[in-house]
């Protein structure tokens, strides 16, 4: 990674010892704004999950051992928000690293157009998760949606929100989010297709290699730490992901689209339930620390063998 | 990094007899075929742009109309909502937090992205493995022990609570980014301010801070548009209506009973505003800022 490259060595002895401190005092802001904001909540998240502790009914907060996982365990919305989440992080990476690598690969081809393209297709990357709810919601509702003005013009039929019902609720959603979300694969992918050297496929193609063949043999293995990077960082972005859901869905009908951070930010928000929450926290810690492991481990296995 | 490779134009290639050039309109069987292009590419913006023009067309169109254009145009939703809704104060709300968010991440991003690029020192690999371990750190995880944090320190429904929370979550990206850019900027330019009599700090203000202009230009507007858009801080650390950001107000409408579609649009027309003029600015930095930085490798 380039942030591992050495720096210069610091110029002359004297200039060294006078200037033994600064570089701390220059990461000093940052390490205390992470110590206290986020390593130190890390670290309470734990102990709170030992507790009862509902901020609305403080006659019943104290300590519970282990009670709270052990709730956790029988908790069937818990295993079916553990179940959705995989199929949420699996269909929306999936689906966005297609799809953005087919727009990288196009913007990265020179046209007439190009420029004016790139900012268009990009644009959603920069919106939120509540404005993206709030645009699709327009478009899904029988009232306003497009649905209407298809039927009106004999396409189909009135019906009702695609978000209804718990199947097509799913679809809608990873639709929504897909929206906004291919932007980012097609972005990083970019930045990583114009390094490729020119030389590479001019030679390739003097060898007789097709448009397929280089795209297998320069392309692609060039592109494998990118979409490695960029695979793992949008498992993790999607897994956390809670303002589309939250909006969009609340996690219904019926708790069908609830995903493991969203079962917390409404126990959170809405319940107030911090103990119980807490350890659901710490389970989805875990969960997430194990899947990045994997992956890492996954990968570099597969370098391994390669070489 | 050129991000647009022009085709070399005839000036440019002359070695070549102009006759030999490929002529644009015989088919070159090297060139993609502009089918392969436009065809996708078309259906892509279609993709994108339709949501865009169906959140405009409700918010200027009269209520009542079912036209598919907004005519006769009107600014009756944009008014319910930035008078009656109270999205003026929502947006004032928003640009406070995120001017405040912009200032202190990037500022501290510069202190600390400059010791990484120029100093060597005890603990530089752990430090750096603490900022890429915290983008691992979900926010939503964070709501109960932030809460619990800002209720003892009196920060709850103020909107310093959210301008910290989004520093912190943003920094670690801004430091990393500002790390690569600093350390594009040859330091033997700072050396040659070190010989002239410069300290540090003076050689620094007057060699690199004026290169690093892009970078902090791109910086700031990522950090903008990640502190615009935040909506769970502000939902769960903000209670009182005079607080809200956009955001968190646009979600009040969505749940309303009944919505009023028009008003709802013009909400999310004024809540896309800004990022869209950031966007429209830092696109270009996009895809070198991120390949600059510490994204990849």
């Amino acid at each position: 990674m380039a942030v591992l490259n050495a720096p210069a060595p610091a110029r002359g002895a004297r200039r060294r010892r006078r200037e033994r401190w600064t570089p701390y005092l220059l990461i000093a802001p940052a390490g205390l704004l992470v110590a206290v904001f986020l390593l130190y909540p890390i670290g309470s998240v734990v102990y709170y999950s030992l507790y009862d502790y509902n901020v609305t009914k403080p006659w019943s907060n104290g300590f519970a051992g282990l009670d709270n996982y052990v709730t956790m365990f029988s908790d069937s919305q818990f295993w079916q928000s553990l179940v959705f989440t995989a199929q949420w992080v699996v269909v929306e990476v999936g689906l966005q690293l297609v799809f953005g690598l087919a727009l990288a690969l196009i913007i990265n081809e020179s046209f007439i157009g190009r420029a004016i393209s790139r900012a268009l297709a990009f644009a959603p990357w920069a919106v939120s998760g509540v404005l993206t709810t709030t645009i699709w919601l327009l478009i899904y509702s029988p009232t306003t949606g497009i649905g209407r003005y298809l039927a009106d013009a004999g396409i189909g039929q009135y019906g009702t929100s695609p978000l209804a019902n718990a199947g097509s609720a799913f679809w809608a959603a990873v639709v929504a989010e897909l929206w906004r979300g291919i932007p980012f694969f097609a972005i990083l992918i970019l930045a990583d297709l114009q390094s490729i050297s020119r030389d590479l496929y001019e030679s390739a193609e003097v060898d007789g290699a097709g448009r397929l063949r280089r795209f297998w043999s320069i392309t692609l293995p060039h592109l494998r730490t990118a979409i490695i990077i960029s695979t793992l960082l949008r498992a993790v972005w999607e897994f956390n992901n809670v303002d589309l859901l939250y909006t969009l869905t609340g996690g219904g009908p019926g708790g069908a689209t609830t995903t493991l951070p969203l079962y917390v930010a409404r126990l959170a928000i809405d319940a107030k339930e911090f103990g119980y929450g807490s350890a659901l926290t710490v389970a989805a810690f875990v969960i997430l620390a194990v899947f990045s492991g994997t992956y890492l481990w996954l990968v570099r296995m597969g370098r391994d063998q390669n070489s | 990094m050129s991000m647009t490779a022009a085709p070399p134009t005839a000036t440019s290639v002359s070695p070549v007899p102009p006759t030999s050039r490929p002529s644009r309109r015989t088919a070159d069987p090297r060139r993609t075929p502009r089918w392969v292009i436009y065809v996708p590419l078309a259906l892509y913006l279609l993709f994108t742009l339709v949501p865009f023009y169906w959140i405009l067309l409700f918010a200027f169109r009269e209520t009542g109309s079912t036209s598919l254009f907004p005519w006769p145009l009107t600014l009756e939703h944009f008014s319910t909502v930035w008078n009656g809704a109270g999205f003026s104060v929502f947006f004032e709300n928003s640009v406070i937090i995120a001017v405040l968010t912009v200032f202190f991440s990037t500022a501290i991003a510069l202190f600390g992205g400059y010791a990484l690029a120029r100093f060597s020192f005890r603990g530089r690999g752990a430090f750096m493995l603490l900022m890429l371990c915290t983008q691992f750190i979900p926010g939503a995880m964070m709501l109960i022990p932030l809460f619990d944090i800002f209720r003892a320190t009196f920060l709850i429904n103020s909107l310093w609570s959210i301008v910290v929370a989004d520093t912190v979550f943003h920094l670690p990206l801004s430091l990393m980014l500002m790390a690569g850019f600093i350390r594009n900027i040859p330091i033997e330019l700072e050396e040659a301010a070190w010989i002239d009599g410069c300290g540090r700090m003076r050689g620094f203000l007057a060699t690199v801070l004026p290169l690093l202009r892009p970078g902090i230009v791109a910086i700031s507007s990522f950090a903008f548009i990640s502190s615009w858009n935040n909506f769970l801080f502000a939902l769960m650390f903000l209670n009182s209506q005079d607080k809200f950001t956009v955001p968190v107000g646009l979600s009040y409408m969505l749940g309303e009973y009944s919505v009023d579609f028009g008003a709802l649009a013009a909400g999310g027309v004024v809540a896309v505003v800004p990022v869209v003029l950031v966007f429209a600015y830092v696109q270009r930095y996009l895809v070198q800022g991120l390949s600059a930085g510490a994204v990849k490798g």
